[in-house]
Formats: structure tokens, C-alpha cells, sequence
């Protein structure tokens, strides 16, 4: 019997998060080269140094906007519920993979909740800092102690988004079915009800098809 | 300049050390605020040597002009009006780059070799390497730096480092009417700073002293002064500055720290996998 699917993501929705997954990857390569020495060499991928400089914050704004977008598409899903709390507490069932144990998670689990709400903040930290040391434009219209402070929260917040996306990469590596549900859409019906139980009824009641 | 790449220092993104095996006298450029008329000759001379030219600016019914530094003006005479004990005073100071023993600017800087520290002291920037972004704008204590609007490169104050290389004084030195500026080794500097304070004390400058900050490591160019508890009079030279803890944080080991972090993340996931593996759908429950 072929395998019933479900769609968890539409066309555009898909589109959205890959601009935003590649505007992401340019843009640490890009951070990280200016971030440390050691990783100076990654401005090659750009052109050198001068390219990559006047790159990054035009790719930004790219993320920042698609960003939007797509967060906005995907805020309503990720209210967190008294469930979610206790899924929260119960991290360690998580990672020893007793996925039984936790109560049931809608679209989204507690954790990807969590991360969205991470990248929410971090996004707008990067984008409103960004904006204060991007020169030539607009760097030279605030006092230097702004500019000083706008570079920490700039790294700082850039630091915790790399964190929590190699976190979000991972968790799509670990659960067999989710880069699917990113790249075509749609996943089977036993990974909807094992994965996220509560959307899994939600999608299936009444219709069965 | 690449006329000394043998003595360099420290070099701006470098972790591992640069050519040093030459090592060099430290030296220190001396500005006698007591003996400056604040003619401006250094601010020629400057332009001159350099080969630098500003834009014509406007009158703002003040002696200083340019009124700030610029990408071609390295040096600008600050002229101050202020009331102390003595009544009205004139405090003219040549302003530019303080060449930091703890330099700001290096510490800031992304780009491998657009800042380099020579070991007579000379803080230089090599324009070809750098990638316009002024974090080294951000890094300097005293807002020295200038970026160019006609090639996003930072420009300032090079002490003369082609100059000094072979044997010569800046040019500000070489032009200085009154000996004002004076050039040679930190030390005999110093010495000579002591003399002129110990001949303003005399004259009833009870404050006169050096302005060589500590929290900088002290500094290449140096001045003396005749109220030297009370620095900001000279248009608001810092009293004692030092590189912000906003630079240190953003610079210092934090950023080891933060990359070394990032890669046990991967490593953390990498392990995890391999021992407690992947979240599948089991065909035999489900089927049930």
C-alpha cells in the first residue's frame, strides 16, 4: 500500500524558508570570516575581503525581510501551551530518544517553539544593530559609544542564532522525514503520528482521506 | 609603508607572530602645547609630505579648519577658549593619531595586515589590505580614524613612518617654527619634557606635566601641557583613556571562547547521533 502523505509545508512556504536558509549561510560565512582570524580565509568565497564587507549587510537585509515573511506565516503555530512547558522539562526523554514519554506536540514541538522565538529576537538584534555599524551609510550617524555597543550585540546575537541553527540543523538530521517535509512538502501519516501526534489528528479528523 | 617589514610588532587578525626580528628604537613624536602659536604649518607640512588635499571648507568664525579631522587632513590644529585661575586662556593643541603602545584600532581591525605596530612604536595603516568596515573607528580612543568617501579605506596619521625608516623627523617636526614638535627616542623625549616641565613649574604652572596615558600603554605622540590635571581643557583630550570594555569584550577572549563553542555544538550533535541516533518512524509499531 502506498504510503499516505500530509502536507506540512506549501510551495511558497518552502521557498521562503530556503531564501532565508541560503541569505543565513552567506551571511556566517561571511560574519565568521570578520568574527575570527582563523576564519579570515572564508572571505575568499566572496570575492575577498572588500566584496564581503559590502556584501553582508545588503544579504541581511534580504534576511532580515524574508525573515519576516516567513515568520509571520508560521507565528500562529508556535504559541506555547502548558504541554510545551512540560516537554521542556522533560529534555532529557527527548535526547535519549523516548519520544512516548513526552506529551503529545502539535505542528510544532516545544523546542522548535523555542528556537523560533530565539531567531525572532536574534534577527531583530542583528538587523537594528547592523544597521548602526554599517558603513559607509550609516555607521557615521551615531556616536561611537552606539557603534562600539552595536558591534557586541551584533556578534553576541550572531553567536547564539549559529548556535541555535546548527541546533535546528541537527534536529532535522536527527528526525528522518523533516528535510522531506522542507524540500517536497509533504510527509508520511506515521510521521506526522509519531513526530507531532496532536496535528497529526488535527489534519486527519473529519477527512478521511 | 613596506619600508619596515622586518619590525612589525603586532599586525591587525594575526594570531601567530609577524616579522620582528629586527627590533627598533621606540620613539615618540613631542608636542609642547606651551610653545605652539597655532600656525598651522604642521597642517601644511602634512598635506605637503603626503601628497594629501582637503576640499575647501567654510568659515565657522573660528581659527580651526578643517573643524575635524579628515581622511586627507591626518592633523588639525584645536584651538580652545576656557577660563581657569590664570583668566582667559588659548589652549592650542595639535591633534591626530596617538600612536598607542595598546593601540585600539589594531585590536578592532578584521582584516589581516591592515594594521601593523612597528617596534619603534609606529601604529600604520596599510590601506591595500583593509576592507572598509571602521571597526578600528570604533576601536580608538581618541576618534582618530577617518573613513574615505571616495574609497571606503581608513586614513590617519602615519607618525612619517616612510620618513622615520630612513632617518628622518616627521614632517610637522621638520616644519615646526617654534620647536614645538620635537621627534627622537621615547626616552630622550621624556627627558626632554622633563626640562620644559620643570621650567613651566617655575613660571607658575603649577599642573604643567606629560600626557603619555597609561591606559593605553602610554603613547608615540605625547604632549606636554601646562594644566596637565585637566587634559579635556584641549578640546577635550581624554583624561585617562583606554580601549572601551565594549572592544575588549567584543574582541577579546570571548571570541576564541565563542568559536570554540560553536564547533563543540557540532561536535555535541555529531556524537549524539552516533550513539543515541536518529528519530525514525518504526514500521512495525506503526503498522499495528
Amino acid at each position: 500500500m502506498r504510503e499516505k502523505l500530509i502536507q506540512r509545508y506549501t510551495p511558497p512556504e518552502r521557498a521562503n524558508h530556503w531564501v532565508v536558509a541560503i541569505a543565513f549561510v552567506l551571511l556566517a560565512l561571511s560574519g565568521l570570516a570578520l568574527f575570527h582570524p582563523s576564519l579570515y580565509w572564508l572571505s575568499s568565497l566572496f570575492g575577498g575581503g572588500p566584496w564581503m564587507r559590502i556584501l553582508h549587510p545588503f544579504i541581511g537585509v534580504v534576511l532580515a525581510l524574508s525573515f519576516v515573511a516567513l515568520a509571520l506565516r508560521l507565528w500562529r503555530f508556535n504559541r506555547m501551551s502548558k504541554d510545551d512547558e512540560q516537554w521542556l522539562c522533560q529534555i532529557g526523554d527527548v535526547m535519549r530518544n523516548r519520544d512516548s514519554k513526552l506529551p503529545e506536540a502539535g505542528r510544532y514541538n516545544a523546542g522548535q517553539k523555542l528556537l523560533f522565538y530565539v531567531m525572532v529576537a536574534c534577527v531583530a538584534l542583528l538587523l537594528l544593530s547592523g544597521i548602526v555599524i554599517w558603513r559607509p551609510w550609516f555607521a557615521g550617524a551615531f556616536p561611537l559609544v552606539m557603534v562600539r555597543l552595536g558591534a557586541v550585540i551584533h556578534a553576541l546575537s550572531a553567536f547564539v542564532l549559529i548556535a541555535g541553527i546548527i541546533v535546528h540543523i541537527y534536529a532535522a538530521i536527527l528526525t528522518k522525514g523533516s528535510i522531506h517535509a522542507m524540500v517536497r512538502g509533504t510527509v508520511p501519516q506515521a510521521w506526522a503520528r509519531k513526530h507531532h501526534p496532536a496535528w497529526y489528528r488535527e489534519m486527519t479528523e473529519g477527512s478521511n482521506r | 609603508m613596506p619600508l619596515q617589514s622586518l619590525d612589525i610588532t603586532r599586525r591587525s587578525a594575526t594570531t601567530t607572530p609577524s616579522p620582528s626580528q629586527r627590533q627598533t628604537e621606540e620613539v615618540a613624536k613631542l608636542i609642547d602645547t606651551t610653545k605652539c602659536i597655532g600656525c598651522k604649518a604642521c597642517q601644511v607640512a602634512c598635506m605637503e609630505w603626503n601628497d594629501t588635499r582637503d576640499a575647501i571648507g567654510d568659515n565657522h568664525g573660528v581659527y580651526d579648519n578643517p573643524m575635524d579631522l579628515t581622511e586627507n587632513s591626518w592633523t588639525v590644529m584645536r584651538y580652545s577658549e576656557v577660563e581657569t585661575d590664570r583668566g582667559l586662556e588659548w589652549l592650542i593643541r595639535k591633534d591626530g593619531c596617538m600612536h598607542c603602545a595598546d593601540p585600539g584600532c589594531l585590536k578592532a581591525c578584521p582584516a589581516p595586515g591592515a594594521i601593523v605596530q612597528y617596534s619603534n612604536g609606529i601604529v600604520d595603516f596599510h590601506e591595500e589590505n583593509c576592507i572598509g568596515c571602521g571597526y578600528c573607528i570604533a576601536g580608538c580612543p581618541f576618534n582618530v580614524p577617518r573613513l574615505s568617501k571616495k574609497d571606503s579605506k581608513v586614513y590617519k596619521c602615519t607618525l612619517c613612518s616612510d620618513r622615520v625608516a630612513v632617518g628622518l623627523e616627521p614632517a610637522c617636526v621638520k616644519t615646526c617654527p617654534t620647536g614645538a614638535i620635537v621627534f627622537g627616542s621615547k626616552e630622550d623625549m621624556a627627558h626632554h619634557a622633563e626640562g620644559r616641565i620643570a621650567d613651566l613649574k617655575e613660571r607658575g604652572f603649577a599642573n604643567a606635566g606629560l600626557y603619555d596615558p597609561a591606559g593605553v600603554g602610554g603613547t608615540h605622540v605625547m604632549y606636554v601641557l601646562h594644566h596637565a590635571d585637566q587634559p579635556e581643557l584641549y578640546h577635550g583630550l581624554p583624561k585617562d583613556p583606554s580601549i572601551s570594555p565594549l572592544v575588549s569584550l567584543w574582541k577579546g577572549v570571548t571570541k576564541p571562547l565563542a568559536l570554540f563553542g560553536l564547533g563543540l555544538t557540532v561536535l555535541a550533535g555529531f556524537f549524539h547521533y552516533v550513539t543515541v541516533g536518529p528519530k525514525e518512524v518504526d514500521e512495525e509499531t506503526e503498522s499495528s
